[in-house]
Order: C-alpha cells, then sequence, then structure tokens
C-alpha cells in the first residue's frame, strides 16, 4: 500500500470485496435496477415508526442480509464504517447497535460510500483489520424532512431537482480472495464553485467529481478508455453534461465510458426523479446490485466508482453558504 | 360576472407568482411573505379593497387579500383606539384563517400520517 | 472558470420547465380555487348571510378543504401541476400549515407538532403582522395630524 501522486493510494496486496448486499424502496425496485437488488421492500417505512426508524430498518437488514449471504455473524467482523445523511447519523447508530460491531461512523454527504469502502479498503491493506464493512444508507422521506419540505407540502420541484433514493448498500471488504479488488482509491478535495442552487445538486457536485477523476487518472497514469465505466454517484443528467465538459476542458474524453449511478437507477421519464436519483444510498444500493452483478458476469474488467456529495446542511444553506462538493474515488477490478 | 372575473384575476394573480417561482431561487416560503406584505402595503395605499370590491373572491382568497386584512384591522382598530389599535387590529381581522388553519391542522395531524409518493 | 462564469454556465445546461406551461396551470389552478371561493360567497349571500359573514364562511371551507386534501394526499399532487395556482390562494397556507403539522407529530406534541406547525405559516404571519403595524404606526401618527 503506497500514496501515489496527488491525492491517491495503490494497494498492492489488495482487499477484497467477499459480499455484497442492496435492499431498496418500492420506487427503486420498479426502476430498470429493479431485478438486480437483493430485496426490494414495499412499505416505506420498513416496518417501522418514523421515517428516521425505516432507515434505521433498513439499514439493520441490509447488514443482516449481507452477513447472512456471507454466512457470518457479527463476530466475525472487525469493523463497520457507515454513514447516512442525518444529523448525527442517527440512522446507522440505531440500525447498527444491535450487531456490537466496532463503528466508525462517516459523514461525507452522498459520497459516504465512497469514503467508506475507502477507508475500509486502507483499514485491510495495512492489516489493521482482516474484514471491515463498507455501508451507506439514503430514505426519500427522511431526507426530504430534514433538507426539503414536509411530504405533504405542495412544492413544485424543478427539473434539476433530484430525487433521494430510498435504499442501503453494504459491502464486506476482506483480505481474503472475494469477487472483486479494489486495487486504489483517489480522495476527493472539497471543490466549491460558489454554487448556491440546493435544487441543481448535480451542477454543485461536478467540478468536484471532474477533479477526483483528473486526480485519478494523472496518479495512476491511465485514460479514461483504460476503465470499462467510470461510475459518478448522483450527478444526474445535467451534472453529467457538466462533468463531461470539465473534463474535456482538461483535454479528457469520459463521454464513452462515463454513467451515473443517479441516471441507472431511474428511469427519467415513467418515474418523474427529475435530474435522476441522489443520496447516499444512490450509488451504495447501485454498486451492490448492479455493480456487482456486471462484474460477476464478467462484463467489467475495471472500473472507477466516484460517489459525489454535496456538503450543505440545511442552516448552511440559510446562512447564504454555497453549496461545495466532495468525490471519492475508488478502483475496482475482476479478479 | 362574478364568477368569470373571480376565475381570470385569480388566475392572472398565481400566473404572475409562477414567474417568481421559476425564474427566481425565493423558496415558496419567501413568496409567501412577499405576497402578504405586499397586500399590506396596498391595503394601506387604499388599493386593494377597490380590487377586491371588482374581483371578489380572485383578489380575496390569494394572500395578497390576507395581508390587506390585517392591514384593514390595523386601520380599523387605530381608527376606534388610536395608538393601541397598532397592536390591537391584525389578529383580529384574520383570526379566522389563521385559526382555523392552526385548528384544523393540527386535527389533521391526529387523523393523519405522512405518505411518500408513489 | 470563475463563479460568475460558472453560474451562467450551469443556467445553459439547465433545463428547465416551460414557463408558458407553467403559467396556464399555475392560472388554472389558481382561477378554479378562486372561482370556487367565490360560488361559494354568492351561495352563502344567496342563503341570507351577510357579505362579511359570508367570506369568513368561505375561508373556513377553503381551509377546511386544503387540510383535509393534505392529509388525503391530494393537494400536494395538484400542487405539483398547479405550482402557484396553489401556493399563492389561502389554501396553500392552509397545505403549509397541515403538512408540517402531520409531518412532525412523531417528534411529540409540543416540540414536533407545536413547534413545527409554524414552520412555513409563521414568518407568514410574522411579517404580515409586523408590516401592517408599522404601516399602522404611520396611519396612526397620520390621524394624529388630520383630526
Amino acid at each position: 500500500m503506497q500514496h501515489i501522486g496527488k491525492a491517491s493510494i495503490s494497494f498492492d496486496n489488495t482487499p477484497y470485496i467477499q459480499e455484497y448486499a442492496s435492499i431498496v424502496g418500492k420506487k427503486e425496485g420498479e426502476g430498470p435496477l429493479g431485478k438486480y437488488f437483493d430485496e426490494i421492500n414495499e412499505d416505506s417505512l420498513f416496518g417501522g415508526d418514523n421515517w428516521e426508524d425505516a432507515e434505521s430498518r433498513l439499514i439493520e437488514s441490509t447488514i443482516s442480509k449481507l452477513l447472512s449471504k456471507a454466512n457470518m455473524s457479527s463476530t466475525d467482523i472487525d469493523y463497520i464504517l457507515s454513514g447516512d445523511l442525518l444529523g448525527q447519523l442517527i440512522a446507522s447508530s440505531f440500525g447498527l447497535v444491535n450487531f456490537n460491531i466496532p463503528l466508525f461512523g462517516l459523514y461525507g454527504a452522498c459520497s459516504t460510500f465512497g469514503e467508506a469502502v475507502s477507508l475500509g479498503s486502507v483499514l485491510v491493506a495495512s492489516g489493521a483489520a482482516n474484514r471491515v464493512i463498507a455501508s451507506a444508507s439514503s430514505h426519500f422521506a427522511s431526507a426530504e424532512k430534514t433538507f426539503r419540505f414536509p411530504l405533504g407540502y405542495g412544492n413544485q420541484r424543478k427539473f434539476s431537482a433530484t430525487w433521494t433514493t430510498t435504499g442501503c448498500g453494504s459491502v464486506i471488504i476482506s483480505k481474503d480472495t472475494g469477487k472483486v479488488k479494489i486495487t486504489g482509491i483517489t480522495t476527493g478535495k472539497i471543490v466549491d464553485y460558489g454554487l448556491k442552487d440546493k435544487e441543481n445538486m448535480g451542477a454543485c457536485m461536478a467540478p468536484a467529481a471532474a477533479d477526483t477523476i483528473y486526480n485519478n487518472l494523472c496518479d495512476f497514469g491511465r485514460n479514461p478508455s483504460d476503465y470499462d465505466k467510470i461510475f459518478t454517484g448522483d450527478l444526474g443528467y445535467i451534472g453529467q453534461t457538466i462533468l463531461i465538459d470539465l473534463l474535456r476542458e482538461k483535454g479528457i474524453d469520459i463521454s464513452d465510458v462515463h454513467s451515473d449511478c443517479g441516471i441507472e437507477i431511474f428511469d427519467i421519464n415513467l418515474q418523474d426523479t427529475h435530474a435522476g436519483g441522489s443520496g447516499c444510498g444512490c450509488s451504495a444500493s447501485t454498486f451492490c446490485s448492479y455493480i456487482m452483478k456486471q462484474f460477476e458476469a464478467g462484463k467489467f474488467k475495471r472500473i472507477l466508482l466516484v460517489p459525489t456529495g454535496a456538503l450543505l446542511s440545511p442552516t448552511s444553506s440559510n446562512e447564504g453558504n454555497s453549496v461545495p462538493g466532495i468525490a471519492h474515488g475508488v478502483v475496482f477490478e475482476a479478479v | 360576472m362574478d364568477y368569470l372575473k373571480a376565475f381570470l384575476i385569480g388566475g392572472i394573480i398565481c400566473a404572475i407568482v409562477q414567474i417568481f417561482i421559476d425564474k427566481t431561487k425565493l423558496m415558496p416560503g419567501r413568496i409567501m411573505v412577499g405576497l402578504v406584505v405586499l397586500g399590506t402595503i396596498l391595503g394601506f395605499i387604499g388599493l386593494y379593497q377597490p380590487f377586491i370590491d371588482f374581483a371578489g373572491a380572485g383578489a380575496s382568497v390569494p394572500l395578497l387579500g390576507f395581508g390587506n386584512t390585517l392591514m384593514k384591522g390595523v386601520k380599523e382598530a387605530v381608527d376606534s383606539e388610536g395608538f393601541l389599535g397598532i397592536f390591537l387590529g391584525g389578529l383580529k381581522t384574520c383570526a379566522l384563517g389563521i385559526s382555523s388553519a392552526l385548528i384544523f391542522g393540527y386535527i389533521a395531524s391526529l387523523i393523519f400520517n405522512p405518505k411518500t409518493p408513489d | 472558470m470563475d463563479e460568475k462564469e460558472y453560474e451562467s454556465y450551469v443556467k445553459k445546461v439547465t433545463p428547465t420547465t416551460s414557463l408558458a406551461k407553467n403559467m396556464f396551470m399555475a392560472f388554472l389552478a389558481g382561477g378554479i380555487i378562486c372561482l370556487i371561493g367565490q360560488v361559494l360567497i354568492n351561495l352563502f349571500i344567496k342563503m341570507g348571510l351577510e357579505k362579511e359573514t359570508a367570506i369568513n364562511y368561505e375561508t373556513l371551507i377553503l381551509v377546511f378543504s386544503a387540510i383535509l386534501l393534505t392529509g388525503l394526499n391530494v393537494y400536494q399532487k395538484l400542487a405539483k401541476h398547479g405550482g402557484a395556482g396553489t401556493l399563492v390562494p389561502i389554501t396553500g397556507f392552509a397545505n403549509s400549515v397541515g403538512s408540517c403539522a402531520i409531518e412532525f407529530k412523531k417528534e411529540g406534541q409540543v416540540f414536533g407538532i407545536g413547534c413545527k406547525i409554524f414552520t412555513i405559516a409563521g414568518p407568514v404571519i410574522l411579517y404580515g403582522l409586523f408590516s401592517s403595524s408599522l404601516l399602522g404606526f404611520i396611519y396612526w401618527i397620520y390621524t394624529l395630524f388630520s383630526h
């Protein structure tokens, strides 16, 4: 394991994704990726009492699913790295309490899955842990309540608005051989182009994604074509256009290999999701379903996953701050 | 004629406000506040009441009318009570709108639960 | 690219829904709500009520219906198309009160419903009161000199 270039780490004794699991809500299940998820829960409350409880239950059942798919119990796991969008990470705290596994709670807004997999890989590659879980979740209703309006409020969404994914994706990262190997990470820095429009998150985050992808290509000495796909987290349609333009300015063309989890997870025409899906659970559940299944089917040799986060809070935007972005890149390769 | 005026004028006010929703970063909350404040100003300079007399519900149902009602209350109270009227009048005339919304809203919270859109 | 350039670039690549269509929908929705208001007023006057009382009953019914439709998950669907047409009438105010109360009920009677019911309605009441009182103060000074 060594630091290379500006912002990357390359793993020589690579950590592996040993198992993965994803659970999503009804709308995500009806989307184009529906058949790839482990479970689709029709009940938006997930059997809980309120939206926050619902998200905790979503996390708890995803981790349980993950452990049962891997034939493991919580004692086999050294650490969990998990995050969500709620204040003080309450969805993770209440969802993970029963597992009795040491926890690193992470907040990277919607980039959290990238952050969790990055740090989890470092823990495993350094020998500090044998097996860790990296996880991220979001819930449409708990996010709306925290960041936007009450569900019953008659608000007209702009075209640039995104739709928070109800979903959780979790992976076991292990030193033992698994389904996919993690060969490197590129950690994003905060990139702020001064945009204040929280109804256009894709545009707020695209510069951060461009920066991370650029650094990744430089640090590893690669071209976009060295990847079968570069998946960003939740830029949506507008963010995708901007990302491709920003990189083109630097002489890099990713238009042939770029995909966005937020674009993949919903059908914009049928599902009325405007610019696309968003939320920590968007990249996490897309990776832990569609992307992993493509690897298993031998369709991917190497991809770059770049979950993107918009670093705002209701307070910061009330106080007139801009919406800075961050994006964390992880390189996955077929075994 | 009453009906046509109410429909057309109410509709036109809403269509104009739609421009602010689409073309500015004002959130709905600021727009609602703006309408009520504008209503008080129009009421103060004596423009809104004649407008209501002309357009009926087309002018009274939009939140501008709510602002006008507030202003009307303050004016009437100042006329009858003097200085204290500044503080007495507003809530008196718009009591019905505020109280009914709060009371029905509270009752609704006892009956209904939030639902995610399909 | 500096901040200004980026902002105008973003504006260029961000598609917007048609303003004309949105305005037409707002016109239609707002017009219909006001029309219903007028129908109610005329109905109550025909039943022999004073005009003021008729308007009060009309407001009561509009507010009640808007909150009922909010609870039944209908108002927000209308608002999706109606935009300003459902926001601007008194029914939009009622919707903001009802939706906040319903959303935050799980956080308790006092800190949930009690506080949050005012999230959107509170500013409307505050600034309406403040500006009418400020203008009332000016009006009071005017009355001192005009008598």
